[in-house]
């Protein structure tokens, strides 16, 4: 089975990969699994199929996913436009990116919430349209949006930037055209760090809390949030619910982790 | 006459993507930031400096640049180790092992903060040991670290991984076959080809240790002026009404954002010039 | 190379090594751990029972604060935050911590004067300026189009107390009949757009972001309102409220590790003094002594309030019946 390695490094590597990785992760996660495992099954089944579990878990979990969705596609388009043309207020731009992964999380929700909220800056026009921006779902989606949408910008840019025009000038040699190129030759290259970056933001918006909790509004049933449910077991010192929350939440994310990382690794398969 | 070059799109289509990203950036970014100053600056300058000068807020970044400072580097460190596994080598259990490392993005927040106080807190797993020996980790300054190290730990990781995915092995490959050893091979081959993509992780780890606010919340106890972050004093400072005191302090974690952008275009531009003269 | 494997363990190592022997000299500091809205009563406080215990003492003491969410700080002293006293919104949280620990003794409520509460409060209703909606009391906040703004009863304490004076009035008003106070809550909490997390954030909400037509608040957080928002909005009294207790105590394990009881004790003491009580009634608590509560009352009006004592049953009970898992909160936000 095992092949001889070749490039060198690997048993360092990977011992200090997994070291660290059990010491920072594993083993405090693994607490929270022993502190959810002090109940049993029929326990566990009580506490998540409670309805209003049921229904936090709907909106975490449907919002991430389309803010993931929107992420990549904005970002996409922003990381080419960063990338590939130069133009004024480019870095500035640039720099702007970052700013989401920089500002407080609940600062985010607090400034979020104003700008949205029906008499906000946007939220006034939105409400024109009959669309609420704040305390309704679709607030929950800007802020998760606005969390996760870096990180499809930064996974993609380095990559992007790497990938050189040669090929592009081959395929533009052989006659094929601009939209052509993109899609048979820049996007397939760019398939993995789109993933990666979908993945990254779809885990992040799952989690998060702080700038979630002040623009959803927190109505049971319709705008809560599993985090925020975690925290409401918590306030009731509720240790083992919240981990019993917690855990089933972690266990549905990793298993969705686990699946788009399997699926990438089968596109890098056929690449070689 | 060329008209275009062949890896490029026309004006009117270039212009209108760089519009659409425009304006896409000046809703989603621009506009928050915007408010955040206006609101800083509501109240004038000097409420603005003094939000800044106060004894609680000195504190408060004091704070916060330790906590940065030990979880960026363990991260770095951690990051280039696991890219180096993962992306030169395969092993079985490899996309498990990548799924585990995207693990804490997943984790809520809350969550990340909860799991230090089950093993440390007073009824935690340590708990009765560390009482006995007069160890405080939860609520203090090294509960704090290992939450942002919790936190923080994928974003270098990450970073690195697709791009040295994207990069393959050649160059490697061919350093073996001419005998350069490992640690040569990394210095004189790797790290050039992945030092943009380090640097962004960098930054990405150190703007969120720094920004990070739900988790270090749990395992902080609050105190004013001593285990207080800069997030957490903004909300003190926001739960205070003092509005225009908390959103100062908020624009300094946007200039950092701001700043450590302006370093990498000084580093970029700088190595392109070294370059480019060598040449 | 293997040493590097190591690396992280001894990080850790050395982390665990610089939270050793961070404490100063004995007794010199007191951590008083409290809940949200006391913030700016025992910044005054702190300064004065310093002042005087310089004076008295002849040595300084800093007194070290800490505010969030009632129920979460009890959480971080039973988690282990070394708080000298606690300050907190509900004596259900502090049984908490005396249930959970060993840190104070499940009598603590009967060491100080009028079960360990200083000074007291009650739930106002906060309305617009020149209240547009004529909301008079209780009854008026299940109207067609009123939107009403409150914590989450789950993650704020004093939601619970909201939930409480709410369900008090109904029971008084429907003779109390179960099927009809739960519908009248159940109506209350369908005219709520936003449930903040904690009693700060329903203000801000109602406040800052302008949000709601009315808002259920602590009776000093709606002056506060008043003065820091000026000509945003009035406050009704309704017709009936209830008494809130916002209990005190030593965590006695915690101060006599850190030598600091004496201080502790006086410090509790202090709030009970004609000093500490007139500053509570600058901040528009109610104070317990009589005389210093009868230069207040022209601000903080005599009203129609009921206990959780013996009206609720108690904490315990209260905490069961109405908030825990499938309690009546439960039905009353079931869709």
């Amino acid at each position: 089975m095992s092949k001889h390695r070749v490039i060198p490094g690997f048993g360092l590597s990977l011992g200090f990969t997994v070291t660290y990785l059990s010491l920072i992760i594993l083993i405090p996660l693994a607490a929270l699994f022993v502190k959810a495992g002090g109940l049993g099954p029929a326990e566990w089944w009580r506490i998540l199929s409670a309805p209003r579990v049921l229904a936090a878990a709907k909106l975490t979990f449907g919002a991430s996913a389309a803010a993931a969705m929107v992420s990549v596609v904005v970002g996409l388009l922003v990381t080419w436009v960063l990338v590939r043309y130069r133009f004024p207020g480019r870095r500035l731009l640039d720099a702007m990116v970052d700013l989401p992964f920089a500002l407080p999380t609940a600062v985010a929700g607090i400034t979020l919430t104003s700008i949205y909220a029906p008499n906000g800056w946007i939220g006034q026009y939105l409400a024109v349209w009959g669309i609420q921006g704040a305390y309704s779902p679709f607030g929950v989606f800007i802020a998760l949006t606005f969390i996760g949408f870096p990180f499809v910008v930064r996974t993609v840019q380095p990559v992007m930037e790497d990938l050189g025009t040669e090929l592009e000038e081959a395929a533009a040699t052989l006659g094929a055209g601009r939209l052509t190129v993109f899609c048979r030759v820049i996007l397939p290259a760019l398939l993995p760090a789109l993933i990666t970056g979908f993945t990254l933001a779809f885990a992040r918006a799952i989690g998060e809390y702080g700038s979630v909790i002040f623009i959803s509004g927190n109505l049971p049933m319709k705008t809560e949030i599993l985090p925020l449910l975690i925290v409401a077991q918590l306030e009731q010192y509720k240790y083992r619910d919240a981990a019993v929350i917690a855990a089933g939440m972690l266990m549905v994310s990793f298993a969705l982790l686990f699946l788009i990382n399997l699926l990438q690794r089968q596109l890098n398969w056929h690449k070689r | 006459m060329h008209h275009r070059s062949s890896t490029t799109e026309s004006a009117p289509v270039r212009w209108l993507l760089i519009g659409l990203a425009l304006l896409a950036l000046s809703l989603f970014l621009l506009l928050p930031l915007l408010a955040v100053f206006v609101e800083a600056l509501r109240r004038g300058t000097d409420v603005f400096c003094a939000a800044l000068v106060s004894p609680s807020a000195l504190s408060a970044v004091r704070l916060t640049l330790t906590a940065a400072a030990v979880s960026v580097p363990l991260n770095t460190v951690f990051g280039l180790a696991a890219a180096w596994a993962v992306t030169k080598h395969q092993f079985r259990g490899r996309a498990l092992l990548l799924s585990l490392i995207d693990l804490p993005f997943a984790v809520s927040p809350v969550i990340a903060g909860l799991v230090w106080v089950l093993l440390f807190g007073a009824k935690g797993w340590f708990g009765p040991w560390l009482a006995d020996h007069d160890i405080r980790i939860i609520f203090e300054l090294p509960g704090i670290i290992l939450a942002t190290v919790f936190v923080t730990f994928p974003f270098v990781a990450r970073e690195l991984i697709p791009l040295m995915e994207a990069q393959g092995n050649d160059q490697e490959l061919a350093a073996v076959t001419l005998g350069a050893s490992g640690w040569q091979m990394f210095r004189r081959i790797t790290l050039p080809n992945i030092k943009w993509g380090l640097l962004y992780g960098v930054l990405l780890c150190n703007a969120r240790a720094m920004g990070e606010f739900g988790a270090v919340s749990v395992v902080s106890g609050h105190i004013r002026g001593k285990t207080n972050t800069l997030p957490l004093h903004i909300e003190v400072l926001y739960n205070e009404y003092q509005f225009s005191a908390a959103f100062a302090c908020a624009t300094l974690l946007g200039l950092l954002a701001l700043l450590t952008l302006g370093l990498k275009s000084a580093v970029e531009q700088f190595t392109h010039q070294r370059a480019s003269g060598r040449i | 190379m293997k040493i590097l494997s190591y690396f992280p363990s001894a990080v850790i190592l050395a982390l665990l090594l610089t939270a050793c022997g961070k404490r100063s000299t004995p007794g010199s500091t007191l951590l008083n751990v409290s809940y949200d809205p006391t913030r700016e009563f025992y910044a005054d406080v702190n300064a004065a029972f310093a002042k005087q215990w310089q004076s008295s003492h002849g040595r300084a003491l800093s007194i070290e604060q800490s505010h969030g969410g009632s129920g979460k700080q009890a959480r971080a002293v039973i988690d282990g935050l070394e708080a000298d006293v606690v300050t907190l919104a509900l004596a259900g949280d502090i049984d908490e911590i005396a249930r959970q620990t060993k840190l104070l003794p499940g009598d603590w409520q009967s060491r100080l004067p009028d079960h360990s509460a200083p000074y007291t409060s009650t739930i106002v209703l906060v309305v617009r300026k020149g209240n547009p909606k004529g909301i008079k009391d209780w009854g008026d906040l299940v109207k067609e189009g009123v939107k009403v703004i409150t914590p989450n009863p789950k993650t704020s304490g004093g939601a619970r107390w909201n939930y409480l004076a709410a369900w008090a009035w109904a029971s008084k008003q429907f003779g109390g009949d179960q099927a009809q106070i739960l519908a009248y809550m159940t109506r209350l909490f369908k005219n709520v757009p936003v449930l903040g997390t904690g009693a700060r954030d329903s203000t801000s909400t109602f406040a800052q972001q302008g949000n709601g037509d009315v808002l259920l608040a602590w009776e000093n957080e709606a002056y506060l309102i008043g003065r820091e928002f000026p000509g945003l909005s009035e406050i009704i009294y309704p017709s009936l409220s209830i008494l809130a207790e916002p209990p005190v105590a030593v965590v006695d394990a915690n101060a006599a590790k850190h030598g600091s009881s004496e201080a502790a004790r006086a410090y509790l003491e202090f709030l009970y003094t004609d000093e500490g009580q007139t500053l509570a009634a600058k901040h528009f608590y109610r104070p317990r002594k009589p005389e210093i509560a009868a230069l207040a009352a022209s601000r903080l009006p005599e009203l129609q309030m009921v206990t959780v004592d013996a009206d609720f049953g108690g904490w315990v009970k209260a905490q069961a019946t109405h908030f825990n898992d499938g309690g009546s909160f439960d039905q009353v936000i079931k869709p």
